[in-house]
């Protein structure tokens, strides 16, 4: 296939159906030479769909897909990579085990030849890449040796060797730091002089930052395409959900809380990581009623391991945990949820639900031993379709039933199962640990609201969470983890983008 | 896709595998040379021809029905218990031990006592796995599987030695087994002339306990919630080993019911083979009846009929038992493969607008609103690209790499 530059990609009247669904309909894009198009929409709206579609994955049931005017069919992404069109997914595609080189090797057909693989030859073009395009990699790493940061740059590193003119990006930030995700924007920006780029994010900032034209997919229809400059975040926020987004904020002004003790007080907790390195040294926080306390921090600081501390899934060393007076550090988890302790996991899939259960069963998973819902061991199975109903209308849960299998929900409202059997148990304290990750704009805010009216009926909680714009926007107080320690308190509205990052990266200025 | 299309889609798929299966099982009856219409109308309908064909599914069906509610329990929970085969033979030695030791005591005690005696031993057997499993975490598949081993020589070690009959000495023909179980200890016949016996009434009433266990208390929702997603039910305050260890008790308990039934019912002394290969068969009745009550029963019903017609051709069609254990293993084939259209929504849409393509009567396109509701059709392979294997690969790539780098992070 030829490698002459892709001057213009258009899709035309791009149509994909699902069961049920209508993924894309008659969708227009076209996207000219060095520039880059942001395509922003809600979850389930279609964007990554459409661009499977033209990375050869899916094929259309009606459209064209033209490059430089001319129509091509993409049977499988091979012919897409002939075209020179490269995709980084969301989800890295990436060998652990394998070093960079035999990464890359994977896709270079061209080297592999009968009896053995030209890795030199794959070393070289790597190099040359990474040099051209000033994305440093060591060839000869590890993946699972690499940051994230470092895995995306492989990832495109990756797609550049194969040849790619013309780079999609599925959320390429949605994994990265602050701090990476500044460096990957400003990385793009100059490879946008040789290359075309599709971004797709739903984060308006990075959109805004990075991209001169803007297409918003709402449920599978473009309903809007203009340059990105011309147009504020919260117009492209309203564009997007279709309605007016304002992220609620916190108002902590004039709250004098000192004469409170801790509802959630953590003394001098000490806790072992997997490996059996210390993941929390001597922590200490007192989060009063009705308080959101943020904890800030680069991921693998030890939030994880304080979150399953505090709610009875990994042993405490030594320190101790009090929720309302009552000690609940080493405690099993079915006592500390017994004492009122509300969790919202990490991993909402495997921690926060059971997938092959029916919305109505998660919604009780954690009290099914409740009278309300059982008696003499057997379960109320009426009682427990009625709470169904109930939250669903509540929490605003979209599934077709109740009896829906939850696994089968979207992020967005999978999250809302969780938050409705979490908050409805009438929690004294509540542990949030990335409550909106990956989520979209309409997800965010109904979940921050929901966090704010617990906060007004004296929750206390601890919201873990690496976007510092959701730890400034609800926290009363912000906590800022390193290394397993804590390295700073600040009040909330003193705290800013920049001093956090600081204190993430580890500096404490003095 | 309405329910009346689906209904007639699934059948239709069923049916495609069941010809199938029958297709590769005339090759195979060829190549021995045997008459393929006579085999199968002889594993097909000669059991079914009289009272004796049918009880005699029935009793065939008993234990299969038994050992495979007890694998459901333990696979619903997340414990693949292979090792009923085992748990089965320990649930006979106990059972008839205390059935020739107590056989004094008058027959509406002696015969629940015996069968508890049964499940006893079933469910220490399957308890150690159980146990193993979730103290020091020894993979279950190993331990049921060596088990086995264990339970078999101390099956045909007692019943060569301590148990073994006197008679057997005294005449000196030294065949392995019991002495004859007392009358008392005996399940009743239900038909003269017939061995259906009263384990039937065992079988049926745990199931329907079985599923009152799993789908009606806390515990079977425990239970379930550990084996569906052990992660999330301990992070829901189960204690998921606990259960592990139960679920594994429960199931060897079944086993070990199954082996006393079986003794107690058929054969009325413990003898060698009296196992049969049940043990093995269960776990496939289990997964074929789809691990529900309600499916297994006719699903044991259906390998009893397999089992007495591949008796049944061997004398009557001249095709070895064997062959037709081929043909088992063709039908199991062709199912499992055809869940899988069965299942996928992905393929029902597009044999409906296929369908509706062909006969003229058009589909209503989806609304666009119900993508709320739907899985993100990202995270599923396509299943129309089944015919570009490189594409279904990368598809299949982007589904089970997702998780890899963040798991490498932790």
């Amino acid at each position: 296939m030829g490698h002459e530059p892709i001057r213009s990609l258009e899709l035309r009247g791009i149509t994909k159906r699902f069961p049920g669904i209508l993924a894309c309909d008659h969708i227009d894009l076209s996207v000219g030479e060095h520039s880059v198009r942001a395509l922003v929409g809600e979850n389930g709206a279609g964007k990554t769909t459409l661009m499977n579609i033209l990375m050869g994955l899916y094929h259309p049931d009606e459209g064209h897909i033209l490059i430089n005017g001319t129509e091509v069919h993409f049977r499988s992404p091979n012919d897409a990579f002939d075209h020179g069109i490269g995709m980084v997914h969301q989800h890295f595609m990436l060998v652990q085990n394998m070093t960079v080189v035999e990464n890359v090797a994977l896709g270079m057909q061209s080297t592999h030849k009968l009896f053995r693989l030209d890795l030199a030859a794959v070393r070289k073009r790597i190099l040359e890449v990474a040099e051209r395009h000033e994305l440093p990699v060591n060839p000869d790493a590890m993946v699972w040796q690499l940051s994230v940061g470092e895995q995306q740059r492989v990832e495109l590193v990756k797609t550049l060797c194969l040849g790619a003119r013309f780079l999609i990006l599925d959320e390429p930030t949605s994994a990265l730091t602050p701090q990476e995700t500044d460096e990957l924007i400003l990385l793009l920006q100059k490879m946008s002089r040789e290359l075309s780029i599709v971004f797709i994010s739903h984060k308006l900032n990075e959109v805004k930052a990075l991209s001169d034209t803007v297409s918003i997919l709402r449920r599978g229809r473009i309903v809007f395409e203009g340059r990105t400059e011309n147009h504020s975040s919260s117009d492209l926020a309203a564009l997007m959900t279709g309605h007016e987004v304002e992220l609620p904020r916190v108002d902590s002004t004039g709250i004098d809380r000192s004469g409170d003790r801790g509802l959630l007080s953590i003394r001098e907790l000490r806790v072992l990581g997997d490996r059996g390195n210390v993941a929390l040294d001597g922590v200490s926080l007192d989060l009063a009623p009705g308080e959101i306390v943020g904890l800030a921090g680069v991921s693998g600081n030890g939030q994880r391991e304080l979150a399953e501390a505090l709610n009875g899934l990994r042993s405490v060393e030594s320190g101790s945990v009090h929720i309302d007076g009552v000690e609940i550090a080493g405690s099993s988890a079915a006592r500390i949820i017994g004492v009122g302790m509300g969790y919202i996991p990490e991993d909402r899939n495997t921690e926060g639900i059971v997938p092959s259960f029916s919305v109505r069963e998660n919604l009780v998973l954690k009290d099914i031993g409740e009278t309300q819902w059982s008696t003499a061991g057997f379960l109320r199975l009426k009682a427990i379709a009625a709470n169904a109903t109930g939250l669903r209308e509540r929490f605003d849960i979209r599934c077709p039933s109740t009896d829906t299998a939850a696994g089968s929900l979207s992020g967005g409202n999978i999250q809302k199962v969780i938050l409705a059997r979490e908050l409805a148990r009438g929690p004294k304290a509540l542990v949030a640990v990335y409550p909106t990750r990956g989520l979209d704009m309409g997800a965010i805010e109904f979940i921050h609201k929901q966090l704010l009216e617990r906060r007004k009926e004296g929750v206390a909680i601890l919201l873990i969470s690496e976007e510092l714009e959701e730890i400034m926007n609800l926290s009363d107080r912000v906590a800022v983890i390193y290394k397993g320690k804590i390295l700073k308190v600040v009040p909330g509205k003193d705290a800013t983008k920049r001093s956090l990052g600081l204190l993430m990266a580890g500096v404490v200025d003095e | 896709m309405n329910k009346s299309g689906k209904l007639a889609y699934n059948t239709s798929v069923v049916i495609v595998a069941i010809a199938a299966a029958m297709g590769i099982g005339a090759i195979v009856f060829a190549m021995v040379g045997a008459d393929i219409v006579k085999a199968y109308m002889v594993i097909l309908t000669e059991p079914l021809k009289d009272m004796i064909g049918i009880t005699e599914i029935i009793v065939r069906a008993i234990p299969l029905s038994l050992i495979a509610l007890g694998i459901a329990i333990a696979f619903r929970s997340g414990i693949l218990n292979i090792g009923a085969e085992g748990q089965m033979l320990m649930g006979i030695l106990a059972s008839s031990a205390t059935a020739i030791a107590f056989a004094s005591l008058p027959k509406p005690i002696l015969v629940p006592l015996s069968i508890l005696a049964g499940a006893a031993g079933g469910a220490l057997w399957g308890g150690i796995a159980g146990v193993l499993k979730a103290r020091l975490g020894v993979n279950e598949i190993l331990s049921t599987v060596m088990l086995n081993y264990i339970a078999a020589q101390f099956y045909t070690f007692l019943l060569r030695g301590p148990m073994m009959d006197p008679e057997e000495l005294v005449t000196g023909s030294g065949t392995p087994q019991t002495v004859r179980m007392p009358k008392s200890a005996w399940l009743d016949r239900l038909l003269p002339g017939t061995r259906l016996h009263a384990g039937v009434y065992i079988a049926i009433g745990l199931a329907i306990v079985v599923f009152f266990l799993l789908w009606r208390t806390t515990a079977g929702f425990r239970m379930r919630a550990a084996g569906a997603e052990a992660k999330a039910a301990r992070y829901s305050g189960v204690k998921v080993q606990r259960y592990l260890v139960i679920a594994m008790l429960l199931s060897g308990a079944f086993a070990g019911i199954a082996g006393s039934v079986e003794v107690l019912g058929v054969h009325r002394r413990a003898i060698e083979g009296i196992s049969g290969g049940y043990g093995f068969t269960g776990i496939v009745v289990a997964l074929f009846g789809g691990l529900h009550p309600a499916g297994i029963i006719p699903a044991s019903m259906f390998f009893g009929l397999l089992l007495l017609g591949a008796d049944m051709t061997q004398r009557l069609a001249d095709v070895p038992a064997n062959m037709v254990l081929v043909l088992q293993g063709a039908i199991i084939l062709a199912i499992v493969s055809a869940r899988q259209f069965m299942n996928n929504p992905y393929v029902q849409d597009k044999v409906a607008r296929a369908f509706s393509r062909w006969f003229g009567r058009p589909e209503p396109p989806a609304p666009p609103g119900s993508i709320e509701a739907c899985p993100d059709p990202s995270d599923t392979p396509d299943p129309c690209l089944a015919d570009d294997p490189e594409a279904l690969a990368a598809a299949e790539d982007a589904a089970s790499k997702g998780k890899a780098p963040e798991e490498a992070s932790r």
